[in-house]
Formats: structure tokens, sequence, C-alpha cells
């Protein structure tokens, strides 16, 4: 008969020996194999007092980018809003007023700005749909909350840190992020 | 004033030593469980439970304290008085055993000789049979009086399992009685200290005794009574809260107590190897290393049947029986024909 790979074995249909139905052979056998999983080495990771290395390229919760004078980089187009395939983010715009240009960068600003975790399949296209760099997908996951109010992310959880006055925790999120 | 002569120290001495030998094996069976979790973890490359303090140390107690707090559930349809005397049973059968297994040699203690053994009764062997074989009615009584198929069917197999593999115990156990001629387990640790300890004269004995004590302890492969994938928990389906507990806790003392009396009938009990017990008795370091030298093969036992446990799947129920009936009794039987044969042939040649 055709085998299909050349690892498969016909079946042993023959009795059991004396032996081999006393067991113990064959469970001798199998105890030296469980006793050799003793010094194998262990796959998991101790979450979470160590973390996997993720890659460059990990999409994992939002952040809200700032430019190098701490300016908030979001100008509220919309496009991400657009581009997003599970209608996840919602923004309100407004107009930046004399005198708030240390806040913001350009004229138009986002007054508000959620993104529903629940609903996020952070698949990224935020991201690629940004045209201002105002939205990166950081290596940060694992979102935990007691009720579905908390996982609607607003602007107070999503922008990154002040690189002037909060320069410590806007270097810590900024090496998640790239770019 | 005949009754108040009893000597009250000797009282105070049992008391004592009862209440540290259960304290000993109720906390030894608390951490079996857990070395339980840690072995299966380790041997299938896991961590095992690391939370609750250091290693996971306090994990028992924490699984204590769960037990204690669930809802305490008594079925409606179930005989209420059945129901609770089944685990009370199981705990008290197990707890009872320890009586005749000696810990240690005598030690001066006080200006007076106390026995590291509760019990030195000349039919020590048989009384332990006498217990365990008692040990089955609580999970007889627990799935009979859940009234549930279940547990019923998990009761049934239980008692024909204990039954059958009762037998070939007994009859291996025979065969090692005919050489020590004694049924004290004392006796036969000071025996094993004199001479080789009895598992190089009854090899063949040993393996058998040690399968049936799987079989009694309802331990993998043969714990059919419980096998919670089919009989989802067996005798135990329907039982929660401390009952559950007590019956868990219960294998765990039994899996205690069985490779205590493995340890002291088959491995010179707390004979410490290459050291002369005899010429150094009442020496304080002498204590130490026989404690050490029991516990040390209890824990070896409590690992082999964890280790067994993570190794192999349950036995298909005929397949159990054949082993039972077909393989195990008849070679008990012919160790035990063995064994008379040598000892007639070494009397004659005297």
């Amino acid at each position: 008969m055709n085998t299909l790979t050349n690892r498969s074995a016909p079946v042993n249909r023959k009795p059991m020996t004396w032996l081999e139905s006393m067991y113990l052979p064959s469970i001798l056998k199998g105890m030296a194999i469980t006793f050799s999983h003793i010094f194998k080495k262990k796959p998991t990771i101790n979450y979470p007092e160590k973390t996997r290395p993720f890659s460059e390229v990990f999409r994992g919760l939002h952040v809200l980018n700032r430019d190098a004078e701490g300016r908030e980089n979001c100008t509220a187009c919309g496009l991400c809003a657009v581009a997003c395939p599970a209608e996840a983010i919602t923004m309100e715009a407004a107009e930046r007023q004399p005198g708030e240009e240390h806040l913001y960068r350009e004229e138009k600003y986002a007054a508000k700005y959620e993104i529903n975790m629940l609903r996020c399949i952070f698949c990224g296209l935020c991201e690629e749909a940004c045209p201002k760099d105002a939205i990166y997908l950081s290596q940060t996951f694992a979102p935990a909350n007691y009720s579905r109010k908390g996982f609607i992310y607003g602007k107070d959880n999503l922008l990154i840190p002040h690189p002037v006055h909060e320069k410590e925790a806007y270097l810590a999120a900024k090496g998640n992020v790239k770019g | 004033m005949y009754l108040l002569s009893i000597d009250w120290g000797f009282l105070i001495e049992k008391a004592a030593l009862i209440s540290v030998i259960l304290g000993v094996s109720l906390l030894a069976a608390m951490y079996t469980t857990f070395a339980e979790r840690k072995v299966a973890a380790i041997l299938q490359d896991r961590r095992g439970p690391n939370r609750a303090g250091p290693f996971g140390l306090l994990q028992p107690l924490a699984d204590g304290a769960k037990l204690f707090f669930k809802e305490e559930i008594i079925p409606t349809h179930s005989n209420k008085v059945l129901f609770i005397l089944g685990p009370c049973l199981a705990m008290m059968t197990a707890m009872m055993t320890s009586a005749v297994i000696p810990w240690g040699a005598d030690v001066k203690m006080f200006g007076r000789d106390v026995q590291l053994q509760v019990a030195d009764i000349n039919i020590g062997i048989l009384y332990v049979f006498g217990v365990v074989s008692m040990g089955v009615y609580g999970i007889m009584i627990g799935g009979w009086a859940s009234n549930n198929k279940y547990s019923l069917m998990g009761g049934l197999r239980a008692a024909s399992q204990i039954i059958s593999y009762e037998l070939a115990m007994g009859i291996a156990l025979i065969a090692l009685l005919m050489t020590t001629e004694t049924l004290s387990i004392k006796q036969m640790v000071l025996q094993q200290q004199d001479g080789y300890w009895n598992v190089v004269k009854q090899p063949l004995g040993y393996i058998i005794f040690l399968v049936c004590v799987f079989a009694e302890c309802n331990r993998t492969p043969f714990d059919l009574p419980e096998s919670e994938n089919e009989l989802i928990g067996g005798y135990h389906t329907e039982y929660s809260s401390m009952k559950l507990g007590f019956y868990l806790f219960a294998e765990y003392i039994n899996m205690f107590i069985s490779s205590a009396i493995m340890a002291c009938l088959y491995f010179g009990g707390y004979d410490v190897p290459f050291v002369d017990d005899k010429a150094n008795a009442g020496e304080w370091w002498l204590l130490v290393l026989q404690l050490g030298s029991i516990f040390g093969k209890i824990i070896f036992f409590l690992f082999l049947f964890m280790w067994v446990r993570w190794t192999i799947p349950r036995f298909r129920y005929d397949q159990l029986m054949n082993l039972g009936w077909k393989k195990l009794i008849p070679l008990a039987l012919l160790n035990m024909l063995v064994t008379g044969a040598v000892i007639l042939y070494l009397q004659n040649k005297k």
C-alpha cells in the first residue's frame, strides 16, 4: 500500500506478551521520560515580574504624541476615526485660542479624543492614517478595569507625558514608541 | 485506689505523641497537596503555584481557607446522615492507621523511656489492614448517600477495586510475614536494622505490594473511583466545602501513611543505613538521623506516587480487573510458594 509520508507505521495488533501485560516495563520507560522533564527549561515567563520582549512593530495600547516642545500633534482631522474598521475612535475638535500656542501645535486640536479599547482590534490602521504623526500604538498591553466604562480611554489616558516637564515618564513612554 | 494508680505520665506521653503525629500527618497532607501541584508542574515543564507567599508555600493555607468558606451543599435527595458520615469515616480511618507506625527508636525523655510509637501491638500489620479496609466504607457510603449515578458508580468501583487488590496485597504480605515471623511492625524494623532490608528478600512481593498500595490509595493509574473526566469526580461529585476537603485530605493522609508503612515493612523504617543503631542507641544525633531516615523514605514514596500519577493514564476497568485478578494474585501466590519452599529448604539444611 502506498503511504502518504515515510513516517507512517502500521498498527501493531499483536496480542500483548505476558511481560507487556504486566505494564511495568513500559511504565518505567514512561517514568524515565517524565523524570527527564524535571531538568528541562520552563517556557513560562513569570508575568508580571518579567515581560516578554516584543517586536518593534508590536501593536499595543495607543498613545497621542507630542512634539519636542510638548505640544499636542493631533489636529482632530478625523482620518483615524474614518480608517478605524472597528469604529472605536471618536473625537471633538476645537479651535486653538490665542495664548494656547504652547499647548497645541496647530490651530485646530482635539478637545475630546476617545478610544473604546473594547471595540479596538489593534490593527494599527489609525497609526497609518494619521498625517500628523499624532497617534501611535505602543508596546503596553493588557488593559484591565472593573467596568466597561473604564475601557473608554480619553485624552488623560492616551496623551504621552510632557517631554519637558515630565521628562523621565516621557522617555519611558517614548522608549516603547517608534519614530 | 486501683483505678488511680494508672501511670499518668504514660497517658500524657501517649496523648502528646498522638497529637504530634496527627499534627504532622495533617501538615504533611497539606503540603503533599502543594507538592503534588508543584511536582505536576515541574514534570510538565510548568511553574506551578508560586503566588501565595515565597515559592507559593502559603498555597495550601489559601486552599484550606477557600474550602472552609465555600457554601456547604447537602443535596435534597441525599441521605443526610450517611452523607455526613462518609467523609467522617474516610478521615477517621485515614488518621487511625498511624497508631502502629514506629517513628524512631525509644528515647530517654524526662527520665522515662519514651517509645516513638503510639501502640506497639503484636498484630500491628493486621491492624493496619483492618483499618485500611474500613477506609472503603467512607467512599462507598459517600457515593451511595449522594444519590447520584456518577457518585454511585464511583463508590462501586472503589469497593470492587479495593477488595480485588487487597487480596493480592494480603498474599504478598503473607510471604513477607513468613520471612519475618512477626506481625509487629516495630519488630520488623528491628530485624531489618540487624540484617538486610526486606526489599532484598522480597523484591517481587514488594512490587506487588507497591502496585496494590497505589490501588488502595485510589491513585493513578487506579483512580477509577474518582476519574474526574468520566465520573466528574466519582464518589465526591456532590460534596462541597470542607466535606470535600475531608475526602481530599483523607486521600493524602492515606498516601502519607501508606508510604510510612511501605518504608517500615520493606525499607527498614527508621533504620539508618551504614550506622550501627544498636551501639549508638539513645544518642540524640541518632534520633535525628532516624527521623530523617523515615521521613526521607516517606518523601521519596510520596514523590513516587506523584511521579507515576503524572506519567501514566488511568486503566480501563477491564484492564484494572485483569491486572488484579489474573496477574497480581497468581504472581503473589507464586511468590508465597517460592518463599515457603526456600524457608523449608533452609530449615532442613540445618
